[in-house]
């Protein structure tokens, strides 16, 4: 580690805190049906949406409505990309010929982009023709993102509200997200990208004659717009199959800060938008240094895991001082690497500039560990900050329960109905990642798929379902994931991960927004000081220690023990 | 649900367009007018004929030339259609084996330190960089193959190494293929 790495990391984290904060505020502004400077542009075509499918915008849902509106579009997404992928072949911009994906595949690709995961079990420049990538699978990076922040929104209204029966419009909060956030940065920073060298064509392939006569096929594509998105919707889905470490999807060091700022944006800027909904800045910032202090910590570990490099390739004779550089580029450096490992981690976003299979063993538990922990520090875009909550209700529970008092959060009374929803909402990423792992891991048919022997087979096993119940998409990519196997059960473990959690989650948030608003006493647990976000990073670590440790245990923690003693698999 | 369904399909039909359509195509257009060669890839020409991507590494074998990292990409390395790490874990039986041959490999060739880059697999498999390390490691081989006096190769590597922006930003590093573009273009003062 050096000063000079840690300044790179401060630099990327105080644009990300200097940006999302007025993109917080104006978030506010735009769910609140507020005039922003973009609306004498954007307001004629979000008219016109309306118009065209039949929304009265100002008609507002119950929370039952809302959710229902949410699942029918996201079923519908996820029908119509299945059919594009299964009919690929014959549908035009195709310059590579490439011919439909197989059902499984297809059933496995459509989840993971409708649920924000962007898992991938294919490579990307050797299955997906430009008419996918773009007409569907950039589609619902942005659509899931989308769907993602107008939940966050009625779960914030939930809080806002006193004694109300709705939580909004969800067509009007998906429209808005997209049209007026989503949209309009994407073009930012998809110029950013190709100011900065990234390709956007509609060509497919160009053939170069290498110095030395051989022929090199260099796959194309129109990369820096869905980039742009990708990032920025916290989805994570490569065009290439290296993903962000592909030079292409990230040139050099700049794109790379680029790309960090990019992903960690929204999420953080939902944490302002949150206090501002609430009418108190500082419970959202509360949420958001419990948040940032978390990832912070974890960055500082894989730093130091990954700069102390592999012993057993030290003593094979390799020099130390560069570090572990095994699935690392030459161009990022080991700190912004270790940087977008916990960033793309502790968001729901999954794009990686390094392989996370070939981290060191502590270096690849933390990314595996900050999955695990919910996908709430920041989390994914909008999927975060309602994740956050829920775990803030159970911590001013656990609080209440100390001293005996009906606990409350933000004015609202958190009873028994309320609780059993949080914890239904919160027993859902533990049931489907071990659940799934403990059935694959006695499968000799699943065992087969394993690229690496050892207690590292279990941490791929472990780390895929992992990533696919928390809707991340990152992998140790090693695991051949394309099988009929893991790609309906890891398919299962994005739809569990997504809707079986955010639908408790949004009943929760309709009992919340029926409670009467009662003022704070002197006995109310105060959840804007120190001692509520000490607590609340505690119940984040303790929860998920309890639920995940025995499985590290017998994974990256017995690999590291391992690698110390010498062992190789 | 049912009455969900219009709006459902219609706001699809619509986001497809704007999104899926209307940003990528726009997109498409403004970066082939603002930054055409950046936008088709980077493609570097020699006379008619392209040679690579000034950002994808390519394999070189022969003692004449800078070689890059190892690479995991296709069959045979530095496929630009198959971009992959090797995944390989960090306690991995295969890793280690991969890594001793290369580094007695690199010994055998005169190598008393040998950096890290120069035997791991980088994580797209196309990483066209190395270390300054690395390249000074070559530079004796490759002025032996050109019959060329050490010391020109050595400013050349010089020269070409790329510092870090702002002097924080990024690693110092070589592009191998733009070394060895300079290397057949003739080193700069002289002919070569």
């Amino acid at each position: 580690m050096t000063i000079f790495g840690w300044l790179q990391i401060a630099v990327v984290l105080g644009a990300v805190l200097l940006c999302a904060w007025p993109l917080g505020l104006y978030m506010a502004r735009v769910f609140s049906g507020e005039k922003t400077p973009i609306s004498p542009l954007v307001r004629p075509i979000e008219r016109a949406f309306y118009a065209a499918s039949g929304i009265r915008p100002e008609k507002e849902q119950s929370w039952l409505s809302y959710t229902l509106a949410m699942l029918t579009f996201n079923a519908l997404g996820f029908l119509i990309l299945y059919v594009l992928l299964r009919l690929q072949g014959n549908l035009p911009l195709n310059p590579q010929g490439f011919s439909g994906v197989a059902p499984d595949l297809a059933f496995n690709t459509a989840m993971s982009f409708v649920t924000n995961t962007n898992w991938q079990a294919y490579g990307g420049e050797t299955t997906m023709s430009h008419l996918v990538q773009m007409a569907g699978l950039a589609v619902q990076n942005f659509l899931s993102a989308a769907t993602g922040i107008a939940l966050a929104i009625a779960v914030t209204r939930a809080f806002a509200r006193s004694s109300a029966q709705t939580l909004g419009n969800f067509w009007v909060d998906m429209t808005r997200a997209t049209l007026y956030v989503l949209l309009p940065l994407s073009v930012l920073l998809a110029i950013a990208f190709v100011l900065s060298g990234m390709p956007q064509t509609l060509a497919g392939s160009v053939e170069a004659t290498t110095l030395e006569g051989a022929k090199q096929t260099i796959a194309l594509g129109p990369v820096a717009s869905q980039e742009a998105i990708k990032q920025l919707g916290t989805n994570g889905g490569g065009f290439f199959n290296a993903n962000a470490a592909h030079p292409f999807e990230n040139p050099n060091a700049w794109t790379n800060m680029l790309s960090i700022w990019s992903m960690l944006l929204i999420s953080t800027a939902l944490t302002f938008t949150f206090g501002r909904m609430v009418g108190d800045g500082h419970q959202g910032v509360a949420l958001l240094i419990a948040m940032y202090t978390l990832l912070i910590a974890a960055t500082g570990v894989v730093y130091w895991a990954e700069t102390s490099g592999n012993r057993l390739l030290t003593q094979a004779g390799v020099e130390a001082t560069a570090g572990n550089m095994e699935g690392k580029e030459v161009r990022f450096g080991q700190a912004l690497s270790a940087l977008y490992v916990v960033a793309t981690t502790a968001l729901s976003c999954g794009a990686v500039n390094t392989m996370h299979d070939s981290l060191t063993p502590l270096g690849g538990l933390v990314p595996m560990f900050m999955i695990q922990l919910g996908e709430i520090l920041p989390g994914g875009v909008g999927s975060g900050l309602y994740g956050m909550i829920v775990v803030a209700i159970l911590t001013v529970f656990i609080a209440g329960l100390m001293v005996g008092r009906t606990p409350e959060y933000l004015g609202k009374k958190i009873e028994a109905r309320e609780m059993k929803l949080a914890i239904l909402a919160l027993l859902v990423l533990p049931m489907a990642i071990l659940g799934f792992s403990a059935i694959s891991a006695m499968m000799p048919k699943a065992l087969e798929s394993l690229a690496n022997a050892g207690p590292h087979g279990l941490s791929e096993i472990l780390y895929a379902f992992s990533s696919a119940a928390g809707n991340n998409g990152s992998a140790f990519a090693g695991l051949n994931a394309n099988t009929p196997w893991y790609n309906t059960t890891l398919g299962l473990s994005m739809l569990l991960g997504r809707f079986a959690y955010v639908v408790p989650v949004m009943a929760l948030a309709g009992a919340v927004a029926a409670k009467k608003k009662v003022p704070a006493s002197g006995g109310t647990f105060p959840t804007d000081s120190g001692l509520f976000v000490g607590l609340l990073i505690g119940v984040i670590l303790i929860l998920g220690g309890l639920q995940y440790f025995p499985a590290l245990a017998l994974g990256p923690i017995v690999e590291h023990v391992l690698m110390h003693a010498g062992k190789t698999f | 649900m049912l009455n969900h369904l219009r709006p459902a399909l219609v706001l699809l039909a619509l986001f497809t367009m704007l999104t899926g359509v209307v940003y990528p195509l726009a997109m498409t257009g403004l970066a082939q007018v603002m930054q055409p060669s950046a936008a088709n890839g980077s493609i570097l020409m020699r006379g008619h004929v392209a040679v690579g991507s000034a950002l994808i590494g390519q394999s070189f074998t022969s003692d004449r030339y800078f070689r890059p990292r190892p690479s995991a990409a296709g069959q045979n390395g530095y496929d630009a259609a198959s971009s992959s790490g090797s995944n390989l874990g960090p306690i991995s039986k295969k890793l280690i084996e991969r890594v001793e041959g290369d580094v007695a490999a690199l010994r055998r060739a005169g190598a008393s330190v040998v950096p890290a880059d120069a035997v791991t697999a980088s994580a797209s498999g196309l990483d066209p960089h190395i270390s300054a390390a690395f390249a000074a490691l070559q530079v004796t081989r490759v002025a032996a193959a050109r019959n060329l006096p050490e010391t020109r190769v050595r400013a050349l590597v010089q020269a070409l190494t790329k510092r870090p922006m702002l002097g924080l930003i990024g690693e110092p590093r070589l592009n191998v293929l733009e070394l060895n573009l300079a290397l057949d273009a003739g080193l700069p003062g002289g002919a070569g």
